[in-house]
């Protein structure tokens, strides 16, 4: 799926300059794209780009600027996909950074292994899932991508390759480091075992946010996966009301005689695309307030031991591709932070005020968090974690979310730099006490030099 | 670099001492902007520029610019460049002339030509290339309702600002897919040093009003913007008036 990153060719086909944005589709900027077919392509390209740096980039999920270097290099990893090998007793794969998360579970379902972790979307790929040290809805108890990396090779900034391991400073930096301490060129990955390609699902209605804490926070280690779908709308006391949903791998025993066939198929429906043009304005607070309404009202109160495909559970949305379109030509914020567990007051207060500004944004997750992951800019800690998407044009917004970051910071928590697109400089080093230790790594190694990203450069990182 | 609603982080004014672009870029400390170099003629009112935008907070420094020197500006302006990324560059200078007198005065008249089209076009070129060199970026230059029609009572100023605004949007076009973004902003009668003594036109604006519609307009990557809206929809009916009738109106 060449066209998922988002890169769009000047009308010059002959021409590597690309015009690159994130998922969200703000702040364009042109660079020399790469696109290395080998681990010597990529280190060549490593040393011979300019002054302007480099930075390497997968399939562009990451929602701001963190793929992406105005006037430099680009180095488009998707050209590196070859899956070495797989140890179906051990449960391990090593393969290219470039492999999407996507293509191993093609590859691994059908023998009985699953990816340790999955965000919202299959179509990132490994050195991504490691650059911004990923996470999914197991984090309360398998915790971020990276904790089941047990190797990566690593392309450093004089063109020599490394491998790195866990426990050491290099895997710390790289782990959820944005590209930054250098290029991820393969990695072996721990897998999960499964019987099946079916999710076991229950469902409940929290009806409001006390409501939702609470039942997360209750036998939060009984489902492998769990998150919350908060309608941010609702106001009043439906203020945080919201649809849980928890679930595991089906066992073989679960499944009906037709699906024991064949129960570890991977079949992934796709619906048509997003139209390429779509007015801006289109999700607004009334098209989205009904789109709310609608599906806390036809979600199950409660449900339990649902089957449902593997898809459908953790990647519903990426049976539209290019769903970033439908937020116009503006494009779309992410805005997700991470509060420590006692912190639920600020949470409230969080939600409350989104409530009551009336942002549309209909993709709003709530997650409890689990124990923190190695990886001195990685995102996760104990805690409540909370996501939305808005759309980029709404007046106002950017004040908005800096008022929404002094709250966070109050509170000692953090903003994900993989979704950021617009946090201010200062606050940063309250978010990532370790950003210091970063920045020295960086200047080390001399990846500063020869790493570079428009999210490093407007972050200073 | 930007952020996502097109704050910038650093600014390059040229024409440091307008009013306009000083009221951009207080606007936009309140956001992002953290670095701030003014271009001007060296003057006293250039450093209470600077001074008034430090006490904001801002990093400012002045850099020597004269729009009538255009041979010059390759290398102050690559200077300025080679500091750091300009996220914003802001084409602010201009002179409005006395028409009464410029008329019979062809030496002056050729002055404010000079400095808002022949300085600009150079100045111009010379950041648009720089901003293509780094691969993002806005330029966002300051035009006038004035070059949208010639007016018997404004005509040189006028020209001057029509030239200028036929340049950036062609300039625009040029740049488009390369990262690097064009605004041409076209003010009504802005109520401002230049313009104080002048009766008040209507639909009049100030330059708080304008340094919004700037500020709007990198938020949505707009191309072109009139100060006030209205504007857009005035303009598009009295160009398209007969010129016997547009003679006898009273703009």
């Amino acid at each position: 799926m060449a066209a998922d990153t988002r890169t769009t060719p000047t009308t010059d086909a002959d021409d590597p300059f690309v015009s690159v944005t994130g998922w969200g589709r703000t702040a364009p900027s042109t660079a020399y794209l790469w696109r290395p077919r080998t681990h010597e392509q990529a280190a060549a390209a490593v040393r011979e780009w300019g002054a302007r740096g480099g930075i390497a980039r997968g399939l562009g999920r990451a929602y701001g600027d963190a793929a992406q270097n105005a006037g430099g290099c680009v180095l488009d990893m998707t050209g590196l996909d070859r899956i070495h090998s797989i140890d179906v007793t051990a449960g391990t794969v090593v393969c290219d950074a470039g492999v999407s998360l996507h293509r191993l579970m093609e590859v691994l379902l059908p023998l009985g292994w699953f990816v340790p972790v999955s965000p919202g979307t299959r179509y990132i790929t490994v050195g991504g899932a490691i650059g911004a040290s990923v996470h999914g809805k197991n984090h309360h108890v398998s915790g971020a991508f990276t904790r089941h990396v047990s190797a990566f090779d690593l392309l450093l900034p004089d063109g020599s390759v490394r491998t790195v391991t866990p426990g050491t400073d290099l895997f710390d930096a790289t782990a959820g480091g944005m590209g930054l301490t250098g290029v991820v060129l393969a990695a072996v990955i721990r897998l999960h075992r499964v019987e099946t390609s079916y999710m076991l699902v229950d469902t409940e209605r929290a009806t409001d946010l006390d409501d939702v804490l609470a039942r997360l926070a209750a036998d939060a280690e009984r489902h492998r996966y769990s998150v919350a779908w908060i309608d941010l709308l609702a106001r009043g006391r439906s203020t945080g009301r919201s649809v849980i949903t928890r679930g595991d791998h089906a066992p073989l025993a679960a499944l009906p005689a037709r699906a024991r066939r064949a129960p570890l198929a991977f079949r992934p429906g796709t619906l048509p695309p997003a139209p390429a043009a779509v007015p801006p304005g289109l999700l607004n607070r009334a098209t989205v307030g009904l789109f709310n309404e609608f599906w806390y009202r036809t979600s199950p109160r409660a449900g339990s031991g649902r089957l449902q495909r593997l898809t459908a559970f953790f990647h519903p949305l990426d049976g539209v591709p290019h769903w970033n379109r439908v937020y116009g030509r503006n494009g779309f914020v992410q805005y997700q932070f991470v509060v420590g567990h006692g912190q639920e007051e600020t949470l409230r207060r969080i939600v409350r005020r989104i409530a009551r500004r009336g942002c549309p944004s209909f993709l709003a997750v709530l997650k409890r968090f689990g124990a923190s992951d190695p990886g001195w800019l990685s995102f996760p800690v104990p805690g409540w974690t909370l996501a939305l998407d808005i759309p980029a044009g709404l007046p106002g917004l950017g004040a908005f979310l800096d008022e929404l970051d002094e709250e966070v910071v109050g509170a000692g928590g953090r903003v994900y730099l993989a979704k950021d697109s617009r946090v201010r400089p200062e606050a940063l080093a309250a978010m990532y006490p370790r950003l210091d230790e970063f920045r020295a790594l960086r200047a080390r190694t001399g990846a500063d030099r020869v790493f570079t990203s428009d999210l490093s450069r407007r972050l200073s990182l | 670099m930007k952020d996502a609603f097109g704050a910038p982080q650093s600014l390059l004014i040229l024409g440091g001492t307008s009013e306009i672009g000083l009221a951009v870029a207080r606007r936009l400390i309140a956001r992002r902007t953290r670095t701030v170099r003014l271009a001007g003629r060296p003057s006293p009112d250039l450093e209470t520029a600077a001074d008034s935008l430090r006490a904001l907070g801002a990093d400012v420094t002045t850099v020597p610019f004269d729009a009538l020197d255009p041979a010059a500006h390759e290398e102050i302006l690559g200077k300025v460049f080679a500091d750091g990324d300009i996220d914003m560059v802001l084409l602010a200078f201009g002179v409005l002339g006395d028409q009464a007198n410029d008329e019979g005065d062809p030496a002056a008249a050729v002055r404010v030509a000079q400095t808002n089209y022949t300085g600009a076009v150079s100045a111009g070129l010379v950041c648009a290339t720089a901003l293509q060199n780094q691969g993002h970026g806005s330029l966002v230059v300051l035009s006038s309702v004035a070059g949208e029609r010639a007016r018997r009572t404004n005509f040189i100023y006028g020209s001057s600002k029509a030239g200028l605004d036929a340049f950036a949007q062609g300039l625009g076009d040029a740049l488009h897919g390369t990262g690097v973004h064009v605004m041409v902003v076209r003010p009504g009668f802005v109520r401002s040093r230049m313009t104080a003594g002048l009766p008040d036109a209507p639909l009049s604006t100030t330059p708080e009003a304008v340094a919004l519609a700037v500020e709007q307009g990198l938020r949505r990557r707009s191309e072109l913007v009139w100060v006030p809206g209205t504007l857009r929809v005035v303009m598009s009916a009295l160009r398209h008036v007969p010129r016997p009738l547009f003679r006898r109106l009273p703009v």
